[in-house]
């Protein structure tokens, strides 16, 4: 049986994870090569890199940083951050990256898209939403959460599907940071009426809240940063205990 | 030894380098039919899309060199699927190593089911030297949308909604529907066990 998926986030800054981690068994906490083939071999079964760096020299660093971490770590890994054209894709797919998100960009200019599933295929276009509930619904937001759309997440959601996005990976603002646990309606909205992968993200802060996110809301998927980077869960503990509760678990 | 890894338009070639790097292997990516036809090993990778995967192929002739070969050949993902008969992708002619239909995944009408199929999956009933000291039930990562169906040549069962080939054999020609260059350890056994043949 296809199993639910874990996958810890790293965002990296001018080719460094960012956020304090804290590992006493790894020599350097913020090279992403040596902490992102840590997870692997913790059992993650898939790694998101973010790189949230704004300048020029961007992508070159990003593609360098990107084919050594495809040549250490032996588990699929998706990059993120600042993609907006077919020509990055290339770059980092060729490069070695597994599958690439989209944001901004393809909001922008959703025929991105079409372009990239046509270039290269639906199983490595994600489709990045973050998304915060209010007035009685989920909105789309840009610019990692600083813009306000009128568009709601989840016809966002459909959209980019029929254009040929092959996952989404939704990111609820309300939630995150929180650690009270994943916004359960629009994930499971999402995860029950689309047919691609659904990667919940934004708001993990204890094991259960994996159980919910994958019973209740039937994400297919579960993405978190922090509570990964600062040990407050292990991920062979967190699979352990997923297993345990009989949800299929990769173990 | 000599390991060559079939160039043509399709991806993922890059993560299999890395993979054999990781071994200590270097392998050589190339369309050369001299190079291919002198190799030890064959890697046959492929993400991509049949039809034009097999036009390609065709036009470069690699279609004759690929079925001659008579070295250990490997074929992963998109290269396991041409490596059959016939493929439901585009009705497409492909090598006919294997006698078998690659199908499209089908939802249930009572259910949705998400296709591409993308994650860790367990395969079972190994039978074959490739999968040596890999054992029943070990997830490896597939991402397809086409499967080839049971068959004699089977040697690997994987199921979503329905029990599917994972993986084929037949003589010199090994063939995995998942990303052994991707699936942890378990995943770089096989191309270990294909090394060594």
């Amino acid at each position: 049986m296809l199993t639910k998926r874990i996958i810890p986030c790293l965002d990296i800054k001018d080719g460094r994870t960012v956020k304090g981690v804290n590992f006493e068994n790894i020599r350097d906490a913020g090279d992403p090569i040596e902490l992102g083939a840590l997870y692997a071999e913790q059992g993650a079964d898939e790694l998101v890199f973010l790189d949230i760096t704004a300048t020029n020299e961007r992508r070159k660093t990003l593609s360098e940083l990107v084919t050594r971490i495809a040549k250490h770590v032996n588990i699929p890994f998706t990059v993120g951050g600042g993609i907006s054209s077919v020509e990055d894709v290339n770059v980092l797919l060729q490069s070695g990256a597994d599958k690439i998100s989209v944001n901004t960009s393809a909001f922008k200019r959703p025929e991105l898209v079409d372009e990239l599933a046509r270039e290269f295929g639906s199983q490595c276009v994600v489709l990045a939403i973050d998304t915060r509930f209010e007035d009685g619904d989920w909105y789309v937001y840009l610019n990692g959460g600083r813009v306000k759309t009128e568009i709601k997440a989840y016809d966002w959601a459909k959209e980019a599907v029929q254009r040929g996005a092959g996952e989404i990976l939704l990111t609820s603002m309300n939630n995150d940071g929180t650690k009270k646990g994943f916004a359960l309606d629009i994930t499971g909205k999402l995860s029950q009426n689309l047919n691609v992968p659904v990667i919940a993200s934004g708001g993990a802060g204890t094991m259960d809240h994996f159980m919910d996110v994958f019973e209740t809301a039937q994400a297919d998927a579960a993405l978190a940063a922090s509570i990964f980077h600062y040990k407050e869960i292990e991920i062979q503990a967190l699979k352990t205990y997923l297993y345990q509760r009989g949800i299929n678990i990769r173990f | 030894m000599k390991t060559v890894i079939i160039k043509y338009n399709a991806g993922n070639i890059r993560s299999v380098l890395f993979a054999l790097d990781r071994l200590g292997v270097e392998g050589v990516v190339t369309d050369d039919p001299e190079a291919i036809k002198a190799a030890d090993k064959v890697i046959f990778p492929g993400v991509g899309e049949a039809s034009s995967a097999m036009r390609y192929l065709r036009e470069r002739k690699l279609d004759q060199l690929i079925t001659g070969l008579k070295q250990p050949v490997l074929g992963i993902c998109l290269g396991m699927q041409l490596m059959c008969k016939h493929s439901e992708e585009n009705d497409t002619n492909c090598l006919g190593i294997f006698d078998v239909e690659v199908k499209r995944f089908q939802s249930p009408v009572d259910n949705l089911l998400k296709i591409p199929q993308i994650g860790w999956n367990n395969v079972t009933g190994l039978y074959s030297t490739m999968f040596e000291h890999v054992p029943e039930n070990s997830y490896m990562y597939f991402v397809h949308s086409y499967y080839a169906a049971l068959s004699p040549y089977t040697v690997a069962t994987a199921n979503y909604v329905i029990n599917y080939s994972a993986a084929l054999q037949k003589d010199n020609f090994y063939a995995v529907q998942f990303h052994p260059e991707k699936s942890a350890g378990e995943g770089q056994k096989i191309l270990e066990n294909f090394l060594k043949l």
